[in-house]
């Protein structure tokens, strides 16, 4: 399924809406509203193979997020200034530049750095999991000022190290609150790592515009490519309240 | 037992505690009375250090706590504090407040650390509380469990910080009641307090502080019926 610089350039184009299609080797395709999944039939398993690649960007990318982000917000709290500096820039970097140019550095001048022409699935993961670091950890922040102080007293009182208190009492108070905020984040970024498509993984997104670009049939693939990104965000946000349900248990 | 040398404590420029040096003996029964402001609470605070004096001493067991190399989580496990807001951990269940920082701070054998917990609640009476999340328990109880959590650190000291002012009027007298019958082991104790009725009942000694001074320190059976400070007659003229 590979394809040739001429029609993927059209097959961007018009995955886009910006020119109608053009019938660059003879194919006519057909106008005006009338769906026609047929054509297309036998291309839906290669489409939908692109669900494990957009699950695997997004969970690798969530988890080591989220573990990045959680620490950044603990040096947010530091009384250590130049950790606090340093998480701040970060923050600031990450939040302040479009995440498709952070890809695009990652991927096109990783070779140029240091000579590794480094894989789009690890580019992709790199740039998510840095960015979504950045957003989770001013969440994960608010999440550990909002418990209460007495938590730490008490934990402090007993003789509970730091690490210990944090890790034990802190966060999963903080985890509980922020929940439904972390799950939106993950909603982003599932659908974010849509962007992977321009640096050639074979995600969801790029598979719709594959088979578009080499059909000349473009609503029904991109249609069901929406389709499955939605089915995945709803699954998602079931899973996650139920979860939530479940930490609620102690209330 | 607890000794403190010319203890102060500024925030900014409000000085709180003003030059503070006495002395609470081992098994003695402490009540730390005084209007709101006067200081009572940070005086406590500091004795474990959970607020930082700005000068002087403190001495737990002999050892200068203040002292630079001395690593306050050791002495903490031998200081139990009870809060005014109980702040028990709401994401576990009553037994497993208790046993958290025997488990994870003195390394107690699990079983151990769970027959001891069982202990405790039996002695504040709820025991069938154990599997409960503290969300369940009413204020009182939830005092109650925050005083077996502290005591399951097996502390030489309990610190109580106005450990009944949260409460609805009717669970004050559960929760006084298990502070009574600490007071008849051989547990060393300093309770800041607005209950005067306690206070005299049980203390061996009141502390009356006043802006950040010790004002008076008397046995109860002196202070409630022959206060010698002036601003003790005062203040004991409000609530008596």
């Amino acid at each position: 399924m590979e394809l040739s610089p001429v029609n993927w350039t059209a097959g961007i184009i018009n995955a886009f809406g910006v020119e109608p299609a053009l019938p660059l080797l003879g194919q006519a395709a057909p106008t005006g509203f009338s769906l026609d999944f047929s054509q297309i039939a036998p291309n839906i398993p290669f489409i939908l193979q692109g669900v494990w690649v957009t699950l695997g960007f997004t969970l690798v990318s969530a988890a080591i997020g989220f573990t990045w982000g959680t620490i950044l917000s603990i040096f947010k709290i530091s009384k250590f200034k130049p950790l606090r500096w340093f998480a701040d820039f970060y923050t600031s970097v990450f939040r302040g530049t479009p995440l498709i140019l952070q890809l695009a550095i990652i991927y096109f001048s990783t070779p140029q750095l240091i000579g590794y022409s480094i894989p789009a699935f690890q580019a992709g993961v790199i740039t998510f999991s840095l960015n979504s670091a950045a957003y989770s950890s001013e969440t994960i922040r608010g999440g550990i000022m909002a418990v209460d102080k007495g938590q730490r007293e008490a934990a402090m009182s007993m003789g509970v190290a730091y690490p210990l208190m944090m890790w034990d009492i802190i966060l999963p108070q903080a985890f509980k609150n922020i929940l439904p905020a972390l799950v939106n984040e993950s909603i982003a970024l599932l659908k974010d790592s849509s962007l992977v498509s321009t640096v050639g993984a074979l995600d969801l997104m790029r598979r719709g515009q594959i088979v578009a670009a080499e059909k000349f049939i473009y609503f029904e693939p991109l249609l069901i490519v929406g389709l499955v990104y939605y089915i995945m965000v709803m699954t998602f946000t079931m899973l996650s309240r139920r979860l939530e349900r479940r930490m609620r248990k102690s209330d | 037992m607890i000794r403190t040398e010319f203890l102060s404590k500024s925030f900014g420029k409000l000085n709180v505690l003003k030059d503070i040096s006495t002395e609470i003996k081992k098994g003695e029964v402490v009540a730390i009375i005084g209007p709101s402001g006067c200081g009572k609470s940070t005086f406590l605070r500091c004795l474990n250090l959970l607020e930082t004096p700005t000068r002087g001493r403190i001495y737990i067991d002999g050892q200068d706590i203040t002292a630079p190399n001395v690593d306050i989580k050791d002495v903490r496990q031998n200081i139990g504090m009870v809060f005014q807001h109980f702040n028990l951990f709401p994401h576990m269940t009553v037994l497993e407040n208790l046993t958290y920082a025997p488990l994870k701070v003195k390394k107690v054998p699990k079983a151990q650390a769970q027959q001891r917990a069982m202990d405790l609640l039996h002695r504040v009476g709820l025991e069938e509380k154990a599997e409960v999340y503290p969300s369940r328990l009413s204020g009182g109880q939830k005092q109650r469990v925050a005083i077996a959590r502290s005591l399951a650190m097996e502390p030489q000291v309990m610190l109580f910080d106005e450990p009944t002012s949260a409460l609805d009027p009717e669970m004050v007298k559960e929760v006084l009641d298990v502070m009574k019958a600490l007071a008849q082991t051989q547990i060393t104790m300093a309770i800041v307090t607005h209950e005067m009725g306690f206070a005299r009942e049980v203390a061996d000694r009141i502390i009356f502080l006043d802006n950040g001074n010790i004002a008076e320190d008397a046995p109860p059976e002196v202070f409630f019926s022959n206060p010698k400070s002036e601003r003790a007659c005062q203040f004991l003229e409000k609530v008596l």
